[in-house]
């Protein structure tokens, strides 16, 4: 093996990816071996960094240093600049707003001094393609300690000291869960992973999936093993190919070093995986319906009970935890359920992974201990608002939760905190709104995401978001009165009282929360018909700025229905009545002079 | 890859690649040494990759992992080529002359492990550069 | 997800892929994802020969695809064009991106062009929140596209 003085680490989850962290790859080790420098300098992919809004990120190591959007023609500079001078390229170095200075080191970066990472610890330090890289750092310890020194029982008793509960949403004790699928007695029981992640705006667990399989095929095994299951499904979208390519690498290294397969470290345990890939649909994430569907049947949910840990997959006793939960396993097992206790809150013990995304500087994952203020998320790690606009709402939760004003955001993030202000933890997307973003319409885009997704088996949910939709359709166009208000109360309470599955009883969250802390942007709508963001359409009026209209004609040009007038060096002027409000002036002005309120 | 057959094995796999990641760990530790390696092109003409990649393969035989070696451009002294800097936090950094592999080697038995500083090679006690 | 056409070698290939299987219960949701990587799409035709290969009826393969986004029963085009309408790309404005799409290929989300170049889909967040807002043709992913990036997307592929 090489003896290497320096690793260079490189994103390589899907955001870098995106922005050719590959293609950066292959160049950095072109110029490597080109300067004869291959067998000191290692140049690794790892997963995701959590810092997905300056991507490609490159770290080097032990010299600790952390550059930013790394182009592949930086590949020669770096390498000539940094590994062979010794000296740091302050172009690529971060800046931080606040301060206005070049930080070289990633613990100085506020984005990552709040942090304190457990499920994430090895995304973006180990190579994901490697086992050996995962074994190096106490990978499939935890596994061997519970085969060779933990009974079943102790090893769930451990987990319920710990109070982890499940980071797909619920926040359901897993300890318990564990337990429950343990006393059913059967044949044949099941773990499954849910790496079903639909909530849009979260992308937790593909990242988790990228950057470090092997730490959720070991707590898998470690669930297996608890509850006296052999065989566990992993169900990941689709849309994840990365992450499945990852997994299936993963597999097959565990595999060839018998970590999964028959008698596992010679203690007579057989666990083995299988990877089952899901179709595109939302509802797939509750526990149910991904069973259904793993079935190879539409995913339509089922009435609980029976619980899935009494009759799951083919009817035998199954065992469902989402991929952040099963993240946090293995570090429990090593360090022990009260280590784990220790961080986070009461009742919420542990860390948070969330999905910073938005209107936000720092877009990013990032994982801080439960009870951090929102305030602290989003204006030290999130680095505060875009463009210096005003912060509205942050959406917590997807379609199933809700959005939390300026005035509830010194609240501190735990499962049982937001559900107290009406949104929910979900699974860790939080969605940064600004001054422009219309509340009126955020709850009517994620209606519409819910009647795609509704699968329909039932009508509260099926026809009820549909009529919900329809409702805010008519406030967003100027056409309701005050009562529609009203009917979106009473309709969304019914909605809740008679769902049967969590994304039909959680589905008008969104409607009731931006109502009832934003219920003076629905007045406006339907009292003023004016929307206070200038996003609806048809409440908006587009009007000439006198002082900045030079007379040029674009405008009269581009409009389709001839309703601007005026003539060349005169100033124009758009008459109201025949405006159809299609914008098109507002976009071919290059002086400002359209206004559009 | 053969097959991992006790637990044992596993935690033997796992020690025999600490060494490999070591360099990531204590990336963040103040108490980090840097060995730094004037590598310029008559650093490289007189021997210093040699010099260097004896030092590194000492320090994984000793298995020492606070320390970081880097190459740095010309030092200065051209007239004692191959140059080696050693850096001690809170300590006067030392430089020495005409390291050859096997000098390169008792850096690392002596200076680093016994805190012996190489009297005999030394070229400048207090060698500061403006940070 | 570029079709390759109804030819009797992607039949054959299939037929290969289900006789391969271990297990034929539950195995309806891989052939399908198998079926749609070999011929672009689930026509009819391929839903009765997985009925006929597999023994599931095929009012349940219909029902099933039906259900799933991913799944497709139409022809798409040689390059499909999918635009994120995840919540961080909606609030970053991807909805002005579906227009200038809509508006320089004259179809709307949803259908494909006549001369098969082009389809337009809309799609439920891929992840990279930090691009947004991201728009997709075929695998190759653009991100922090503004209404002007389109024609240049578009032009990149033509080439």
């Amino acid at each position: 093996m090489p003896n290497y003085r320096m690793h260079l680490l490189v994103c390589g989850g899907t955001g870098c990816h995106a922005t050719k962290s590959n293609v950066l790859i292959n160049e950095l080790k072109r110029v490597l071996s080109e300067k004869g420098l291959e067998d000191e300098i290692q140049v690794v992919e790892t997963g995701c960094f959590g810092f997905c809004e300056k991507g490609p990120i490159v770290k080097v190591y032990p010299d600790n240093v952390f550059y930013i959007e790394v182009q592949p023609d930086d590949s020669l500079e770096i390498i000539e600049e940094h590994i062979i001078k010794g000296r740091k390229l302050e172009r690529l170095l971060f800046v931080e707003p606040s301060l206005n200075q070049k930080l070289e080191e990633q613990l100085d970066m506020p984005f990552y001094k709040k942090q304190l990472r457990v499920a994430l610890k090895n995304c973006g330090f180990i190579d994901p393609e490697d086992i050996d890289e995962y074994i190096s750092t106490e990978g499939y310890h935890a596994l061997g300690k519970v085969l060779t020194s933990m009974t079943p029982d102790a090893v769930i008793e451990e987990i319920k000291i710990s109070g982890l509960r499940g980071r797909g949403g619920g926040g359901f004790p897993t300890g318990l869960k564990w337990e429950f699928t343990k006393k059913s007695s059967a044949d044949q029981k099941y773990i499954v992973c849910n790496a079903d992640e639909g909530d849009p705006g979260a992308f937790m667990d593909r990242s988790i999936l990228e950057g470090d399989p092997h730490i959720v095929l070991e707590a898998m095994a470690i669930a297996g093993f608890a509850v006296g299951a052999s065989k566990g499904y992993i169900y990941i979208r689709a849309e994840y190919p990365l992450a499945i390519q990852r997994l299936s690498i993963a597999i097959e290294q565990a595999r060839n070093y018998g970590l999964l397969g028959n008698d596992i470290m010679g203690t007579g345990f057989d666990f083995d995986v299988e990877v089952d890939l899901g179709a595109g649909a939302f509802v797939c994430g509750e526990e149910t319906a991904l069973i259904k569907s793993i079935e190879g049947n539409r995913g339509e949910p089922l009435t609980k009970p029976p619980f899935p840990a009494q009759s799951g997959v083919w009817g035998k006793p199954t065992c469902v935890n989402n991929v952040e939960t099963f993240a946090n396993i293995p570090a429990i097992i090593n360090k022990g359920g009260h280590w784990f206790k220790k961080i986070g809150t009461e009742k919420s013990p542990g860390t948070k992974v969330f999905a910073l995304a938005g209107k936000i500087n720092n877009v990013g994952l990032v994982e801080v201990p439960m009870g951090t203020t929102m305030r602290d998320i989003v204006f030290d790690i999130g680095g505060g608002i875009r463009h210096g606009k005003q912060f509205k709402a942050v959406q917590t939760g997807g379609p199933s939760g809700g959005c939390i004003p300026y005035s509830q955001i010194d609240i501190p993030v735990d499962y049982d905190s937001l559900v107290s202000i009406g949104s929910m933890m979900g699974s860790g997307g939080l969605i940064v709104l600004d001054e422009d973003d219309c509340m009126v319409n955020i709850a009517k885009f994620y209606m519409e995401f819910i009647i795609d997704e509704s699968c329909g088996k039932c009508t509260p949910c099926r026809v009820g978001t549909k009529r919900l939709h329809e409702i805010l359709t008519k406030i967003t166009e100027g056409k309701a009165t005050e009562e529609c208000i009203n009917h979106l109360v009473e309709l969304s309470d019914t909605i809740k009282d008679t769902s049967l599955c969590g994304l039909g009883q959680t589905a008008p969250n969104p409607v009731l929360s931006t109502i009832s802390y934003f219920l003076d942007e629905y007045k406006a709508h339907v009292i003023d018909k004016h929307c206070p963001a200038g996003v609806c359409e048809a409440l908006l009026s587009y009007t000439v700025v006198s002082e900045n209209c030079i007379g040029c004609t674009a405008c009269l040009r581009a409009c389709p229905v001839n309703c601007i007038k005026g003539a060349p060096k005169e100033i124009h002027k758009i008459v109201q009545s025949d405006c159809i409000k299609c914008g098109a002036c507002y976009d071919i002005c290059r002086f400002e002079a359209i206004m559009k309120k | 890859m053969s097959k991992i057959k006790t637990f044992a094995e596993l935690q033997e796999i796992r020690k025999n690649l600490e060494n490999r990641m070591s360099l990531r760990k204590t990336a963040g530790s103040k108490d980090r040494i840097v060995i730094r390696v004037g590598m310029a092109t008559c650093g490289i003409a007189s021997g210093a990759r040699q010099t260097m990649m004896a030092i590194l393969d000492e320090l994984q035989k000793e298995h020492i992992e606070n320390v970081s070696v880097s190459q740095t451009g010309c030092l200065g002294f051209c007239d004692v080529e191959p140059v080696v800097e050693v850096i001690i936090p809170d300590k006067p950094s030392i430089l020495y002359g005409k390291v050859d592999e096997a000098l390169g080697r008792e850096i690392v038995t002596k200076h680093i492990m016994n805190g012996t500083l190489l009297e005999d090679i030394i070229v400048s006690r207090s060698f500061e550069t403006i940070k | 997800m570029y079709n390759k056409g109804l030819s009797q070698s992607n039949f054959d290939a299939l037929g290969d892929y289900i006789a391969s299987l271990p297990e034929k219960k539950g195995a309806l949701m891989p052939v399908l994802h198998k079926a749609q990587n070999l011929f672009g799409y689930l026509p009819k035709e391929v839903q009765l020969f997985i009925c006929e290969r597999l023994d599931v009826p095929t009012s349940k393969i219909y029902g099933v695809i039906s259900f799933y986004s991913f799944f497709t029963m139409k022809q798409r085009g040689q390059y499909v064009i999918n635009i994120c309408m995840g919540t961080a790309c909606f609030v970053r404005k991807a909805d002005d991106v579906v227009k200038e799409f809509e508006k320089k290929l004259g179809i709307k989300v949803g259908e494909t062009s006549k001369n098969m170049m082009y389809s337009l889909e809309a799609l439920r967040c891929v992840g990279a929140c930090g691009l947004a807002p991201v728009v997709m043709v075929n695998d190759k992913i653009y991100g922090h596209v503004e209404k002007k990036d389109v024609k240049k997307i578009l032009a990149e592929q033509s080439n």
